[in-house]
């Protein structure tokens, strides 16, 4: 039954991604591994639309993944499993607002999990990385290593990098211009 | 019944308007929640908004759901949810539909292989922004190396490093290991 294993993998998604969209991305990296319903790379393309479009970035994957697992009711099936937990949690806590702010194991428990959050989008990145600047299956043939890079992708990354953390103008602007941007690159560079 | 509509109709306008979700949603929260509908002063709304940042699940989800309650009890809640997610479900359904016939033109590959490779870059830069708040002190750095490398070279659920470092979190401040 795909509809119920896939309320239960965003369910899940949705308990244990903690620090927002970009927290989900290891979870869904996870669920492609296990599952085979979607590749490592359809998911670098998803991150892509999820961060154009309107939307929190966290829902729009659910629902893309959704959709490309089982058709639009996959689509609604994933997002709400993604949000039932939040929904849950949030109405438990809403009561107590003030006792969880200031609880002090609530605040020991996010010490632990900050760090815990940004190193599993780390390991996610590096399967991304993996997919966009490496070759792995031409290295695996010719065996030599300058194979194994993608200049073309690793210069325009280069680029990308300085623009978006180097050059004041255009450091404010919104991910999606940098998005349209790299896709004239890849089609008049032939990526 | 007309509150339900009016929360799910102010919760749909935030969820169209707000592109990447974060930090770029509380202006337009601000205008809907505050300034449109009077549901919540803007202290309530940056407590909401910080609590939903440290609570599992997505943060625009979170807020709704705090906001939906204050106004309307669980069903608020829930109305206010589900209209912070229907232009996701919509729009993205669309996209998704006409990429996936159009996936294996030539022009379209390339195009993707372009951007996955600034994919990279912004995934790289919300990592570091995340940086700051998340790696204060010896242990976190120790805790984030761990799951980094035991994440991208054994294939462990990300559950499991949640849990475990929840727990280890709350002994290290116990023991006071914290902020050396």
């Amino acid at each position: 039954m795909i509809f119920l294993r896939l309320f239960f993998e965003f369910f899940k998604t949705g308990l244990f991604a903690v620090g927002g969209g970009m927290a989900t991305l290891p979870f869904m990296y996870d669920i492609s591994t296990r599952t085979g319903w979607f590749t490592h790379a359809m998911l670098a393309d998803m991150v892509a639309v999820s961060e154009s479009t309107p939307g929190p970035i966290g829902v729009n994957m659910a629902t893309y993944v959704g959709f490309v697992t089982a058709g639009i009711p996959g689509a609604v099936i994933a997002t709400l499993g993604l949000v039932t937990p939040s929904v849950i949690i949030i109405l438990l806590i809403a009561r107590a607002l003030k006792a969880f702010r200031s609880s002090p194991l609530v605040d020991a428990g996010f010490y632990g999990l900050r760090p815990c959050s940004i190193g599993l989008i780390a390991a996610a990145l590096f399967l991304v990385i993996k997919i966009a600047l490496l070759n792995p299956a031409l290295y695996a043939e010719t065996g030599r290593l300058l194979d194994l890079f993608d200049l073309k992708a690793i210069v325009l990354a280069a680029v990308l990098l300085v623009c978006t953390r180097g050059v004041k103008k255009l450091k404010g602007l919104h991910p999606i211009f940098f998005i349209l941007a790299s896709a004239v690159v890849g089609v008049v560079f032939r990526f | 019944m007309r509150l339900l509509w009016l929360l799910f109709a102010a919760f749909a306008r935030v969820g169209i308007m707000t592109f990447g979700g974060g930090y770029a949603m509380i202006p337009i929260l601000e205008r809907e929640i505050v300034d449109r509908h009077g549901w919540a002063t803007e202290e309530e709304l940056m407590d909401y908004y910080a609590v939903g940042q440290c609570t599992p699940g997505v943060i625009a989800v979170n807020t709704a759901t705090f906001i939906g309650y204050k106004v309307a009890g669980p069903v608020g809640g829930v109305i206010a949810t589900l209209g912070v997610v229907f232009p996701s479900v919509v729009i993205i359904t669309l996209i998704a539909g006409v990429l996936t016939s159009f996936a294996e033109v030539p022009a379209v590959k390339s195009a993707f292989a372009g951007i996955r490779v600034c994919v990279c870059v912004l995934i790289f830069n919300a990592v570091l922004k995340l940086w700051k708040k998340a790696v204060v002190d010896k242990a976190t750095l120790v805790l984030f190396l761990l799951v980094f490398l035991l994440s991208a070279f054994f294939g462990i659920s990300p559950v499991l490093f949640v849990v475990v470092c929840a727990a280890a979190g709350i002994l290290l401040t116990r023991w006071g290991v914290r902020g050396k």
